[in-house]
């Protein structure tokens, strides 16, 4: 396999509330390769959420190390939400994470606008986002985390607030552009079916306080798309052994 | 999808939406007209004493009789002069303020249970005490018009600031952003209707303000009219200043309006 991106080594989070302190991870062991669609399946409210803070430095871990294979490590996030500026244009939107971190020069600027065509958005480049539908926006969000050339992309369930369809075809759209951009992906999600149609390995993780239960190498290659994916009669045997990990 | 090719029964759709359009404006003008002519008529035939409750024909040569003298413009000036001035004032420092109290959320939980208690009371309650404090004088008036518009105004654009969603502002933490730049590319713009409903209650707040601070001091302005016709019994006079007050107001809410348009766009 290729060379590792990022380690976690038995780390541990715990969050204080008025309530009281909860461990909301222990003891993980985690390691995402160079260039590999890592998906993380759990239950709801399990941690699959904090182990991305963790990796964005959003959060510290109370215990244990997250370590780098390089200092200048760039995430770009996705989140379930697009979180477009209304009052922003779809092209100020795709910009603003370049103007945020003082890069925006006609180049980044050009290579952005290059996303944008290649993905079939250019003619949007002047909507406003409530002009779009939830999958196109959900695109557009895509494209924002690109322009930011991430050297690694955090997927935090960006389909499940969409319908069903728009999720098949969106989450075919979405793998093809990271497999072309050759990132690093990271998924979080509950969806079984998504994280066996994306991934090369399924991290399943236990309920809360989070730990692996197994990781499962996906099967199928790498280019497969997750349409053709789902066809495959490989495809309900990966379902099944994860559901029973799930213990659901 | 629209199109300019309309079938005939969209054709007729879009008629009868103009139709109903325009007999909404024949309406308004009717209730105008209708409440006029019973006004007038009612004082003609002394269903009521005029010398009480005045008549559109009254009220009409009296403002004549204040535009021939000239004094119509200097009291329309003063009271236009100090509310302009305290809607300006009052909505700037309120702004300003509501942007202190999102950057520091510690002094906004502080703050919190006076700003409610401030934005209860009556702020002309405070008038006597602004003119020993201000003097006599425009100063106090303008200060009223301030107060008045000034907390409402940091309530609700507060209030516009923090409904900016926390996701949002997670969302730019994770592509780098400073406060600054959450708060001028995210927050701020998310704030603009609030700031916009803002103006818009100011507006009216600055009027209440400005000719109660009249009613306690002044030497001019429409609020000194109305007080002053009150005192001489002349009634023409009190009536002829509040419906010049109306046609400002109304003037002054709809240029708010069209700046809202503006910026809406």
């Amino acid at each position: 396999m290729q060379s590792e991106l990022i380690r976690l080594s038995s780390v541990s989070l715990a969050y204080h509330t008025v309530a009281g302190e909860t461990i909301a991870i222990n003891d993980l062991d985690l390691t995402v390769y160079e260039g590999e669609f890592l998906a993380i399946v759990g239950p709801s409210g399990c941690g699959k959420t904090s182990v991305l803070s963790l990796i964005t430095g959003l959060l510290a871990p109370t215990a244990g190390t997250v370590s780098f294979a390089r200092e200048d490590l760039r995430a770009g996030y996705m989140l379930q939400r697009d979180h477009l500026l209304d009052h922003r244009t779809v092209e100020k939107n795709v910009l603003l994470g370049l103007e945020v971190q003082h890069r925006l020069t006609p180049e980044s600027k050009a290579r952005a606008m290059r996303l944008l065509d290649t993905y079939g958005l250019s003619e949007f480049r002047a909507y406003k986002p409530h002009q779009l539908s939830g999958g196109m926006r959900q695109k557009v969000a895509l494209i924002r985390t690109l322009a930011i050339e991430p050297d690694l992309l955090l997927l935090d369930e960006p389909f499940s607030a969409l319908d069903y369809q728009t999720r098949l075809t969106l989450s075919d759209e979405v793998f093809r552009i990271i497999r072309n951009e050759h990132k690093t992906a990271v998924l979080v999600t509950h969806d079984i079916s998504e994280a066996v149609s994306m991934a090369d390995r399924v991290a399943v993780f236990s309920a809360r306080p989070a730990s692996i239960s197994a990781v499962l190498p996906i099967g199928f290659p790498s280019s497969m798309p997750p349409l053709e994916r789902r066809g495959q009669p490989a495809f309900h045997d990966y379902f099944e052994r994860i559901r029973k990990e799930l213990h659901i | 999808m629209k199109t300019n090719a309309v079938s005939e029964a969209h054709a007729a759709y879009l008629k009868r939406l103009r139709r109903s359009a325009r007999l909404v404006i024949l309406a308004r003008i009717g209730v105008l007209a209708l409440f006029l002519l019973l006004w007038e008529f009612g004082a003609a035939l002394r269903w009521f004493d005029p010398f009480i409750l005045s008549s559109p024909s009254r009220v009409a040569a009296a403002i004549v009789r204040l535009i021939r003298d000239g004094s119509l413009w200097l009291h329309v000036g003063t009271t236009l002069y100090e509310t302009v001035l305290g809607f300006l004032f009052g909505t700037a420092l309120g702004a300003a303020i509501a942007v202190v109290l999102w950057w520091f959320p510690a002094l906004n939980r502080v703050l919190d249970p006076y700003l409610v208690v401030l934005n209860a009371l009556p702020k002309i309650a405070l008038g006597p005490v602004l003119i020993v404090w201000i003097g006599a004088g425009t100063a106090s008036i303008v200060v009223m018009g301030v107060l008045v518009s000034l907390v409402v105004t940091t309530v609700t654009v507060l209030n516009g600031f923090l409904a900016a969603t926390d996701e949002k502002q997670l969302l730019m933490r994770t592509l780098g952003a400073s406060k600054i730049q959450i708060f001028t590319k995210v927050v701020f713009p998310a704030g603009i209707p609030d700031l916009i409903c803002a103006l818009k209650i100011s507006v009216g707040m600055s009027w209440v303000g400005v000719i109660v601070g009249e009613y306690l001091v002044s030497k001019a302005g429409l609020g000194y009219l109305i007080v002053y016709g009150g005192q001489v019994f002349k009634l023409d006079l009190v009536m002829a200043s509040v419906t010049v007050l109306c046609v400002l107001a109304a003037l002054m809410y709809y240029a708010v309006a069209l700046l809202e348009k503006r910026m809406r766009r």
